[in-house]
């Protein structure tokens, strides 16, 4: 019994934890079927009484959601794709290559990790005008493109291979672009997966900027489009659920397909950091 | 190595940052050093069609923030948002990482996903879902309060209640972070300390307070420093849910920022905030790290 009884608090805790957790989410899902007033009828329903779907046919027809969700997708793997090929470089150069004024510059990158990206944002803004980069794509992904923390995560994890390995290739005649392509990417593919998992999530959830550098409803990326519709929308509760979920159900999907991968990235930037 | 081999690596080495340096040169210390000038400058809306329009104005947009109500009031509010909601965030992650970590624990994974499952939501939809968890009638936040006997508040319609709402969808959106980082602090703590402690008679409490704690010092040091950084940009939430209303109860320093620059464009002085954010940010990280060092 006095081993039972504080399994069973411990249990009935975390379930409660979980509960509380779980109910935004999961009412979000529930709202976005009911039909329209549903939501705001008293007391208000926590499942929908009859499931419809109209709500999400609004939203990608007549409401244009569909091309905001291209234009996330289409963001966000660009920007995942050019962080993968200009971070892995970068990290891997820092971890193994060997030249003057190398380290200086490391330390020097490491000061960025402090600096809130908003304190440049309106100057940024201001220089992307001027190189006509404003309500573009390519405006879009550009602070995506060099994170410092995905380099001091790739950095990291290069350091642990064996230079010898590197330096038996470079006796043989290899050039340092294949080397870097046929032994060290293979290599760190874990560590390449988590980067783009982090990349893709963080340009995903990204408001600001976009906010910011995308001013035309036809490039708006989902989280834009729906803090926009729901200044329009207030009264439509189930309207805006399904919005909501349109826009955060892929960021989960991602979550929960590369799990393992996007908490071993977390910890690695934190057990170093 | 023989020399040629060298320069080829040193060359390589160059090459192969150009990229990432080059952009982080021009996209991220270029506006920095930009926006440093533009805070000494009166660029306005005229400025934005005509560059010659602009002057230099010295310190003035700095002394004219450090006089205005609306600095002050969102400056107050940050502060709010970091002082109450970065503590409430940490305790909720420390609390939640201790339980999971009791050893009687069936379905851990399952439970340290769902815990952490917010984290990964996009902040707009679920500032949006919890706009209308607020609703004074049909919000199950009341709901809930009602069911415990708490009469129905007006979350995010009343400046007293307004900021709490914003720190509450902060920590449950947030707190699986960091909950996930002190599991991997309590991993580092060795066994045998409990083992020790259990043998000189410690109970459940002594043990949290003389091993577990201290065993956690420089998880608390990051865990801090990261949240005070990232809490002094709220923005969204804002943004979303009360537009910084009301009454300006919820404006953040970031939003009047964003307010300054992209509704009003005066960018000169938007910048000035900006660098007024960045070196009360500087400065509280510094106190954090000073603190923890006399500590331990």
């Amino acid at each position: 019994m006095r081993r039972i009884l504080p399994s069973l608090l411990l249990h009935a805790l975390l379930v409660i934890g979980a509960v509380l957790t779980l109910a935004p989410l999961v009412w979000m899902v529930c709202a976005s079927l009911m039909p329209s007033g549903d939501a705001n009828t008293f007391p208000p329903p926590f499942f929908p009484r009859r499931v419809t779907f109209e709500h999400y046919r609004d939203l990608l027809t007549r409401l244009n959601l569909a091309r905001s969700f291209f234009n996330s997708v289409l963001i966000t793997l660009l920007a995942t794709l050019g962080s993968v090929i200009v971070v892995s470089m970068a990290g891997y150069a820092f971890a193994k290559l060997r030249f003057r004024g190398r380290d200086p510059l490391f330390r020097g990158l490491s000061l960025a990790l402090v600096v809130p990206a908003q304190v440049g944002m309106l100057p940024l803004f201001l220089l992307l005008r001027e190189l006509g980069l404003v309500n573009t794509y390519a405006g879009a992904i550009i602070p995506y493109l060099a994170s410092v923390f995905g380099i001091f995560m790739v950095r990291q994890y290069v350091l642990s291979l064996p230079d010898e390995l590197l330096d038996a290739a470079r006796v043989d005649g290899a050039g340092e672009w294949r080397i870097f392509r046929t032994i060290v990417v293979p290599v760190i593919r874990p560590i390449l997966v988590t980067l783009a998992a982090f990349t893709f999530l963080s340009a995903w959830n990204d408001f600001m900027w976009p906010l910011i550098v995308l001013t035309d409803g036809s490039k708006y990326t989902l989280p834009v489009a729906l803090a926009n519709l729901s200044g329009e929308h207030v009264q439509d509760t189930e309207l805006m659920m399904a919005g909501s979920v349109i826009t955060t159900l892929p960021a989960l999907l991602v979550f929960l397909a590369f799990q393992r991968i996007y908490v071993r990235g977390i910890l690695a930037g934190s057990l170093k950091g | 190595m023989p020399p040629v081999i060298e320069r080829q690596e040193a060359r390589a080495g160059r090459l192969f940052l150009l990229p990432a340096v080059g952009l982080i040169a021009v996209f991220f210390v270029l506006p920095l050093l930009g926006g440093l000038a533009l805070s000494f400058t009166d660029f306005d809306i005229y400025a934005v069609g005509n560059p010659k329009l602009i002057r230099f104005v010295g310190l003035h947009n700095y002394a004219a923030a450090l006089q205005s109500h609306d600095f002050w009031r969102a400056l107050k509010n940050t502060f709010y948002f970091v002082v109450v909601g970065g503590p409430l965030s940490v305790i909720v992650s420390l609390v939640s990482a201790l339980l999971l970590n009791a050893p009687a624990v069936r379905l851990r994974s399952l439970f340290r996903t769902v815990y952490f499952a917010p984290v990964v939501t996009t902040l707009v939809a679920v500032a949006v879902v919890w706009r209308y968890l607020y609703h004074p009638h049909y919000g199950f936040v009341n709901q809930l309060l009602g069911a415990l006997g708490i009469n129905p508040i007006d979350w995010l319609g009343n400046p007293t209640w307004s900021m709490p709402a914003i720190v509450l969808l902060s920590v449950w959106k947030n707190f699986g972070y960091n909950m996930l980082i002190f599991l991997a602090g309590l991993q580092t703590i060795p066994d045998e300390l409990y083992e020790a402690a259990a043998i000189d008679g410690a109970g459940a409490w002594s043990k949290f307070w003389h091993v577990t704690f201290p065993g956690l010092a420089p998880t608390f040091l990051f865990v801090g420093v990261t949240t005070m950084i990232i809490q002094f940009q709220l923005f969204a939430e804002p943004y979303v849910m009360t537009q910084g209303g009301p009454l300006g109860a919820t404006r953040s320093v970031v939003l009047l920022m964003y307010e300054e620059g992209f509704r009003w464009w005066r960018m000169g002085m938007g910048a000035a905030i900006a660098f007024i954010l960045l070196v009360i940010t500087l400065a509280g990280a510094l106190v954090q790290i000073r603190l923890q060092r006399r500590t331990t």
